[in-house]
């Protein structure tokens, strides 16, 4: 610092008697600044910078964030690529939830359920009218790790994989009459305790036990080999109103998934799989 | 518009040559930067057991892991305003010590003194005291020259090497860290931070030094707004000293113009201007005009830590207020007061806040489940942080109803284990039979219990059962 009143000259202004000096720069300040300007140029030289009609100028340096993204996203395949490989072998009644590869698939068979379950199942896996609750304790076709990987690998009913499950319930309306109809209607509210019609239940259980009993069981109790429902539980797929059972009853039902085996990459269905089975519901 | 064309862009600095000085400022400085540059430097060394998962260095930033470890002290980035309020703190603290003794912090702790000191420490003795340094900056390169040049810039070069190397050390494991650096193993992540910190070392203590203060620090531009009358800051009793002059008359005050005060000081001005920004408190003026006050026989002084508000009296010659009335007023009271109640905050928050940590989330999608026995089944999320060195288990139960009966995802036990320093999510089921109050209610209030088996300890935490009247 000068020590002296500095000698140096104004830019002019001046307000209420005080003078803005024009003193120099520092010297170290004044190359920084010069070495920032050096620097602008190189760098827009060396990376991309300039505007141009399409597309910016690419930098001699070559360098792109697209790229480095590709580069990211292929490290994070390379890490992964153990934890698939693993899982896609993996027998999964035997993978230990303590395996790293579980934690993975549960986590990716998250993100495969969103994308491709969640249209029909919903985002929570809760199911809707017709598409059954995962979370449940109640399977159509069973909840172990084996029977859901074989469900979402060949599906139901689809006419793409011959090895889908297959049943199908007739629809009474062509068999029984109205009457008939009417008394299985409450026969099968009876079995899950709702309210019914008492008067009916001894022809509808006489009905029940010819018509229904080889798939539904004899105590309603439904038969996972065929994708029978259990009649007894509180669980209705398509509902559980007088209503709606005897439109099941007289129409009967046709619930169809597609074979994800078709689709989805072995890792995948076992991850979804995992996913699925630890949701609430898995035997 | 002026004629800036005859005029220079830059202003070249000014060679400073402080001169050594001996006193009670100096003494007192020389302390102060054994004792920072002390622990500094050997922080990072200091081992402290946390159990066998845990590293055991006393001070440790462990960004990876998302851990900064302080001795006993663990903060996880959910208690980040530990940092907040320590930062708030020290803020707090620099006020207050602005406002009572101005800029104490520049002139005494900043570490762009304590660096330039020691840097100016080694110059003195590679090249010798004020006067040999001038006459070897003035005389052309020769053998000599460059030996003493060469000499002293390996030595600040030596030292800012292990400024920034000692940087590094807070951020791992500091003797892997410094097998792995000699070996060439270290993250480069680490050699460039060594790197930049050696450079600003060398290059901010070695030759921009004032300049840092004067035009790159902008404390100095704010500190204005903390000091009033009251604050004591190194001056000069003009009223004493002047007129100055070495040839004494009846008139001469007591300043011999000696220019002891300009030749020691570390930014190259003169206190005898008055209060200026370039100056940093350092009070080795004060030093170095008491020496030379006692040498020709008048009381020492002349150049001391002075209130603005005492001139007036001193010049009616009087005697000024005793410091402690200077330093005891309102605003630092007040400044104290705050800063005292943020570290009495943050250490009553250190103390309440539990072992475990945990918080639960409510799944809401769906917001519940019929079984197919009619129950009703709610979800959760758990998370479990074990902040412990070892892994422990933790266990869980819930209450609100005696309904209502928890079943873990995974276990049918209801102890999970929660490996050493991590965080588990573990999702728990309320599961409320047909027919109960929580299954057919709207919502019941529901609490979970979390007891860490091996302490003991135990925390709660509240959340809700949803029914099938919520529907």
């Amino acid at each position: 610092m000068s020590k002296k009143k500095p000698d140096v000259e104004t830019t002019g202004h001046e307000w209420d008697g005080i003078e803005e000096l024009n003193n120099p720069l520092p010297r170290w300040w004044l190359y920084t600044f010069y070495l920032t300007i050096i620097w602008g140029i190189g760098y827009t030289i060396a990376f991309p910078a300039w505007p141009m009609i399409s597309g910016a100028t690419e930098g001699l340096l070559g360098y792109s964030t697209r790229a480095e993204v590709a580069a990211d996203i292929a490290a994070v395949d390379a890490r992964n690529a153990d934890f698939i490989a693993t899982l896609a072998s993996a027998d999964l009644s035997t993978l230990s939830r303590d395996d790293p590869a579980y934690h993975f698939g549960v986590a990716g068979g998250a993100a495969v359920f969103r994308a491709n379950c969640s249209q029909c199942h919903g985002s929570g896996a809760q199911g809707a009218l017709g598409y059954p609750n995962l979370l449940d304790d109640d399977w159509l076709w069973g909840g172990t790790l084996s029977e859901i990987e074989y469900t979402v690998r060949h599906g139901i009913r689809n006419e793409t994989d011959w090895d889908a499950h297959y049943s199908e319930m007739p629809a009474f309306a062509e068999i029984l009459s109205e009457e008939e109809q009417s008394a299985v209607v409450e026969y099968v509210l009876s079995l899950s305790g709702e309210d019914h019609d008492a008067a009916l239940l001894e022809t509808g259980a006489t009905l029940y036990v010819d018509q229904c009993a080889s798939c539904h069981g004899d105590a309603g109790r439904g038969d996972r080999f065929l994708g029978a429902p259990n009649l007894t539980d509180a669980i209705w797929l398509y509902g559980g109103s007088r209503d709606a059972v005897a439109y099941t009853v007289a129409n009967a039902r046709f619930g169809v998934m597609p074979a994800w085996g078709q689709r989805l990459e072995e890792d995948e269905i076992k991850a979804v799989t995992l996913y699925l089975h630890q949701l609430g519901g898995g035997e | 518009m002026s004629d800036a064309s005859n005029q220079s862009l830059y202003a070249p600095r000014e060679p400073i040559y402080p001169k050594t000085v001996t006193g009670r400022f100096r003494t007192l400085k020389w302390r102060i930067m054994i004792a920072t540059l002390s622990v500094y430097y050997v922080m990072p060394w200091i081992r402290w057991d946390r159990g066998p998962q845990l590293p055991d260095q006393a001070v440790l930033v462990d960004l990876a892991g998302r851990r900064f470890y302080w001795f006993w002290i663990e903060i996880w980035p959910h208690e980040f305003y530990f940092v907040a309020g320590l930062l708030i703190m020290a803020g707090l603290g620099l006020f207050l010590f602005t406002s009572a003794l101005g800029r104490v912090w520049c002139g005494y702790a900043c570490p762009q003194t304590v660096w330039t000191d020691l840097f100016l420490l080694v110059e003195r003795r590679v090249e010798g005291d004020r006067n040999a340094q001038i006459k070897l900056a003035k005389a052309p390169w020769s053998l000599r020259k460059a030996r003493l040049r060469g000499t002293k810039w390996a030595i600040w070069l030596l030292i800012a090497l292990c400024t920034g190397g000692a940087w590094v050390f807070y951020f791992a494991d500091a003797p892997t860290l410094a097998r792995d650096l000699v070996t060439l193993n270290a993250a480069p992540v680490a050699y460039s931070t060594i790197g930049i910190l050696t450079a600003t070392t060398f290059i901010f203590g070695g030759f921009m030094r004032e300049q840092v203060c004067i035009y790159m620090c902008p404390w100095p531009r704010i500190q204005a707004a903390m000091m009033d009358d009251d604050t004591l800051t190194v001056a000069y009793r003009d009223w004493r000293g002047e007129p100055r002059g070495k040839k004494r008359v009846e008139s001469s005050g007591d300043c011999i113009d000696c220019m002891a005060c300009v030749n020691v000081c570390p930014t190259g001005i003169d206190i005898r201007d008055g209060q200026q920004m370039a100056c940093i408190t350092c009070a080795l003026c004060i030093d170095a005009c008491d020496d030379i006050m006692e040498k020709i026989g008048k009381p020492r002084g002349l150049i001391d830590y002075l209130a603005l508000s005492d001139e007036p009296l001193e010049r009616e010659g009087m005697a000024p207020r005793p410091y402690w009335k200077h330093v005891l007023r309102p605003r630092t009271v007040i400044y104290t007061a705050l800063w005292s109640l943020f570290g009495a905050a943050l250490v009553f928050a250190l103390f309440i806040r539990a072992e475990i940590d945990v918080t639960v989330a409510p799944i809401r999608n769906p917001q519940f489940v019929t079984l197919s026995d009619g129950s009703i089944r709610n979800a959760y999320d758990i998370r479990l942080r074990n902040k412990h060195g070892e892994d422990r288990p933790f266990r869980i139960r819930a209450s609100g109803d005696l309904a209502l009966r928890a079943e873990l995802e995974g276990t049918p036990y209801e102890t999970v284990t929660v490996a050493a320093n991590e965080t588990r999510l573990q999702r728990v089921y309320l599961v409320a039979p047909r027919g109960s109050d929580p299954a057919d209610g709207d919502v019941t209030d529901i609490r979970f219990w979390i007891e860490d088996l091996a302490s003991g300890e135990r925390v709660h935490a509240d959340s809700i059962f949803k029914g099938r009247a919520l529907r």
